[in-house]
C-alpha cells in the first residue's frame, strides 16, 4: 500500500503525506533519466503539499458523464436488463438470473461463430497488417506521386460496406463477375463462393483486405511521414541497407499508429456483418456465419430477446477484453 | 587523411532562381577543427550534407584527396555526420549502435568488437553499452551518434551540425572539450557547424564564416576579431558587434560630415574618393581628452552597465557608436565627447567588403 502511494506521482498526494511526498521526489530523480522528463519531477513534494485544492474542476466532466449515459450506458442496460429475463409479452415476464448467459455460451452453434469470427479476425490482422504497412513504405514521400497514392489508396475506404458487399457479390461469381469469371475460365480453377465454404471464406476475406488495407496504409503513412529526415541520412551514412533501415527506423516508430491500426483493425473485423451478410448470408452452411449474423439472427429473425441480450453482453465484453489485451501488449513490450 | 576540396561547388533547391549555396572552391584541410558559423538559413547544413553526399550540389566536383567523389553515394564516402539532434537506433543497445555501421560494412566479427570497445572508451560510454540507447540522456544519446562515425576505421572527417543544440550549457561545456580531446586524439578532420560564436571562437583552429551562402572570411579566431574582412563579420563576431559609421574619402581623408576622421589608407594601392563605411570594434574606440586622430567627436546618448565593463552608447549624425569602456565610467547623457580609434584596428568598407584602414591625420603611419 505504501509502496503504491510512493509511486503515485500525481499530485494526489495531500497534505498528511509529506514526508512520503518528499521521498516520492527524491526517489524519483533518477540520475540517467533524460532532462526532459525529469524536469516535472525535480518540484520537491514538500513544497506542493501547501497549496490549496480545489477540485471543482471535476464539475466541468459533468456533460461528457450525460452524454455517455444517453449514448452508451442507458442503452446498455436495457439490453442487460433483456438478457436477464424471460420475456412473454410485454406485461408478462420473469427473472431468470444468468441462465440466458450459460445457456448462450453452451450453444455449439455460437462456439462456433465465436471460434469461426476469432479465426476471420486473426487472418485479417495478419493480412492487413504487413500489407498496409508495405503500401505505406513505397507510397512516394515527396512531389506530385504523393496527392495521386493517397487518392488512389484511400478509394476503397469511401465505398459504404453493403455496396462493397454488393461490388464483391458480383465481381466473384463465375458466371457474370469478372473476378470470378477469371477464376473460372482464365485460371482452371472451380470456384464457386456460393457452394464452396472455402471459396466463400476466401470471398469474404479478400473483399475485407481489399476494403480496409487501405485504412492501415494510411495510418503507417502518416506514420512514417512523422519520421524526421536526419534518421534516414543518418542510415545512409552507416550504409545501413533497405531492409535495415525498415527495420531499424521505420518500424519501430510505427509502434504508435500500429497499435491503433491493430485495435480498429480487430475490432471492426470481429465485428464484421454488413459485407458477409451481402455477399453470402452466412452461407453457404454455416460457413461464414460471424457472430454478428448470428446474433442478428437470433435477435431480429427469432425474437428471442433473453438470449440475444446476454449473447450481445458476452460478445461486447469479448471486444473490450480482447482489445485490452491487444493494447498492454502493445504497449508494454519493448519499453 | 586527405583534404576536402570543394571546386567550383554551389546549390540551389529551386532549379537555379536563387543559390542557397553560391558557387565557391574551397579546401578543409586535412586533420583541421573548423568551424563553420553563420546565421541561421545561411547555407551551412547545405555545405555540410553536400561534402557527406546526402546533396549532390547543383554545380561542381567534390574531392576528397585525389578521388573525384561527387557522385559517390554517401555510404562509400569516408565522412561521418552528427546531426542537430541526437540520431540514433533507438530500440537498439548502445553497443549495437556502434556496431551498426561496420556490421552494415561486412567488418569481421572480431575487429567490429575491438573497434567498439575503443571508441566506447574513448567516449566514456563503457558503462552504457548495454543499455537500451533510448534510456540515455540527450548528451550522452548525442556521444553515441558521434561514436557511430568515429568507429569507422576509414573516417577521413567528421562533420557536426550543431550538434549541441538539444544540450543544457552545462553539459555542452563539457561535451565540446571531449570533442577537443577527441580530435587531438584521433585527427580527424572536424567541421563543426554552429551558429554560436563563443562555441565557434572556443572550438576551433580555423573558423569559416558563411553569410548568404556565401564563405566571406576564414581564419583564425582572433584574425577575425582583429581584422574582420567583411562586415557581416564584424557584425556577427564579437559582442557588440562592429560600430559602422558612413563617411566619405575625399583627398586622401576619410571625413564624416564635416569632421575628418583621419587618412584613408588601401590595402593596394590608393582608395578612390567617394562614399565609404568606417567599422571599429567597441574594443577599440576610447573615450579620450586628447583629441588625436583616428578618431571623432560624438554625442553620448546612454551608458549600459553591464558589470565588468560598460558600454557608452553615442550618435554621430544620427549614426550609433558604441565604446566598450570600465566599469564604473562616468560619462553624462549629452554630453559631446572625443571617440579616439586605436592604431591600426579603424577600418573601411566598401560593399560591404574591407578595402583599407584608417591612419592618423599627421602624416605618420598609424597601423
Ligand atoms: N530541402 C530544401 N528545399 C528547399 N529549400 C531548402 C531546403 N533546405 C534548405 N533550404 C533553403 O536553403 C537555404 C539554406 O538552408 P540550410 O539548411 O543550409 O541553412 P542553415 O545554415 O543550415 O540554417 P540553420 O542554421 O537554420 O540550420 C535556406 O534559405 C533554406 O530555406
Ligand atoms: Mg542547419
Amino acid at each position: 500500500m505504501t509502496g503504491e502511494r510512493l509511486n503515485d506521482v500525481s499530485g494526489d498526494v495531500s497534505g498528511e503525506v509529506s514526508t512520503a511526498g518528499a521521498v516520492v521526489a527524491g526517489d524519483r530523480v533518477e540520475p540517467e533519466a533524460p532532462v526532459g522528463a525529469a524536469l516535472p519531477r525535480d518540484e520537491p513534494g514538500g513544497q506542493a503539499d501547501t497549496k490549496p485544492r480545489n477540485n471543482r474542476a471535476w464539475f466541468l466532466v459533468l456533460p461528457v458523464v450525460v452524454s455517455v449515459a444517453f449514448t452508451a450506458v442507458i442503452p446498455l442496460m436495457t439490453v442487460v436488463n433483456f438478457s436477464v429475463q424471460d420475456i412473454f409479452s410485454p406485461t408478462d415476464r420473469i427473472f431468470v438470473g444468468l441462465d440466458w448467459f450459460r445457456s448462450v455460451s453452451r450453444d455449439p452453434e455460437v462456439r462456433a461463430a465465436f471460434v469461426r469470427t476469432l479465426l476471420f479476425s486473426a487472418q485479417v490482422l495478419l493480412l492487413e497488417i504487413p500489407l498496409g504497412v508495405a503500401i505505406a513504405v513505397s507510397m512516394p514521400r515527396h512531389g506530385l506521386g504523393v496527392p495521386v497514392a493517397l487518392v488512389l489508396v484511400a478509394l476503397p475506404l469511401l465505398i459504404p460496406w453493403n455496396v462493397v458487399g454488393t461490388i464483391w457479390q458480383i465481381f466473384a461469381r463465375g458466371d457474370i463477375g469478372l473476378g470470378g469469371w477469371t477464376i473460372n475460365n482464365v485460371l482452371g480453377v472451380n470456384f464457386n463462393y456460393t457452394l464452396d465454404s472455402t471459396d466463400a471464406w476466401i470471398t469474404v476475406l479478400i473483399m475485407d483486405v481489399w476494403h480496409w488495407t487501405p485504412l492501415v496504409a494510411l495510418l503507417a503513412y502518416a506514420g512514417l511521414r512523422s519520421i524526421p529526415e536526419p534518421y534516414f541520412q543518418a542510415a545512409q551514412i552507416d550504409a545501413a541497407s533497405g531492409w535495415a533501415t525498415f527495420r531499424h527506423i521505420q518500424l519501430p516508430r510505427l509502434r504508435g499508429v500500429l497499435t491503433i491500426a491493430i485495435l480498429l483493425r480487430f475490432m471492426d473485423s470481429f465485428m464484421i456483418y454488413t459485407e458477409p451478410f451481402v455477399v453470402t448470408g452466412g452461407g453457404p452452411g454455416n460457413a461464414t456465419s460471424f457472430l454478428s449474423i448470428l446474433l442478428s439472427k437470433i435477435a431480429v429473425g427469432q425474437f428471442d430477446l433473453g438470449p440475444a441480450g446476454a449473447f450481445s453482453l458476452l460478445y461486447f465484453l469479448t471486444v473490450q477484453i480482447v482489445s485490452y489485451v491487444f493494447f498492454t501488449v502493445l504497449t508494454r513490450t519493448g519499453r | 587523411m586527405a583534404d576536402i576540396r570543394l571546386e567550383g561547388v554551389g546549390h540551389s533547391y529551386d532549379g537555379g532562381r536563387t543559390w542557397a549555396l553560391r558557387p565557391m572552391t574551397w579546401t578543409w584541410r586535412s586533420d583541421r577543427a573548423y568551424a563553420l558559423l553563420g546565421p541561421s538559413g545561411c547555407g551551412k547544413t547545405t555545405l555540410l550534407n553536400i561534402i557527406s553526399g546526402l546533396l549532390s550540389p547543383t554545380t561542381g566536383r567534390v574531392w576528397l584527396g585525389d578521388r573525384d567523389v561527387t557522385a559517390v553515394p554517401t555510404a562509400r564516402r569516408n565522412i561521418a555526420q552528427v546531426f542537430q539532434f541526437p540520431v540514433l537506433y533507438e530500440e537498439m543497445s548502445v553497443y549495437d549502435n556502434l556496431a551498426f555501421p561496420l556490421r552494415n560494412r561486412k567488418y569481421p566479427k572480431a575487429e567490429i568488437d575491438q573497434r567498439v570497445r575503443r571508441v566506447s572508451h574513448l567516449l566514456g560510454l563503457d558503462d552504457h553499452l548495454r543499455r537500451r540507447s533510448r534510456r540515455l540522456d540527450p548528451g550522452r544519446q548525442q556521444i553515441v551518434s558521434l561514436g557511430r562515425g568515429l568507429v569507422r576505421p576509414e573516417v577521413a572527417a567528421v562533420l557536426l551540425d550543431e550538434p549541441l543544440t538539444v544540450i543544457d550549457p552545462a553539459m555542452k561545456w563539457t561535451l565540446r572539450s571531449k570533442l577537443k580531446e577527441i580530435h587531438r586524439d584521433t585527427g580527424h578532420t572536424l567541421i563543426y557547424v554552429t551558429h554560436d560564436q563563443t562555441e565557434a571562437l572556443t572550438f576551433a583552429d580555423e573558423v569559416v564564416v558563411l553569410n548568404e551562402g556565401e564563405i566571406v572570411q576564414a581564419g583564425e579566431p582572433t584574425e577575425l576579431f582583429l581584422s574582420p574582412a567583411h562586415e557581416f563579420v564584424g557584425h556577427f563576431i564579437g559582442s557588440p558587434g562592429m560600430n559602422v559609421v558612413p563617411a566619405e574619402i575625399a583627398g586622401g581623408a576619410v571625413r564624416v560630415g564635416a569632421e575628418a576622421v583621419g587618412r584613408a589608407v588601401g590595402e593596394d594601392g590608393d582608395l578612390p574618393p567617394g562614399p565609404v563605411r568606417i567599422g571599429v570594434r567597441p574594443e577599440f574606440v576610447r573615450i579620450t581628452a586628447a583629441q588625436a586622430t583616428p578618431g571623432l567627436t560624438a554625442r553620448i546618448t546612454g551608458v549600459d552597465r553591464m558589470g565588468a565593463y560598460d558600454l557608452v552608447r553615442a550618435r554621430v549624425d544620427d549614426h550609433p557608436l558604441v565604446a566598450k569602456t570600465g566599469a564604473g565610467s562616468r560619462y553624462a547623457p549629452g554630453a559631446v565627447e572625443f571617440f579616439r580609434f586605436d592604431a591600426g584596428r579603424a577600418f573601411l568598407f566598401r560593399d560591404a567588403v574591407r578595402c583599407g584602414s584608417i591612419a592618423p591625420l599627421d602624416g605618420r603611419d598609424g597601423s
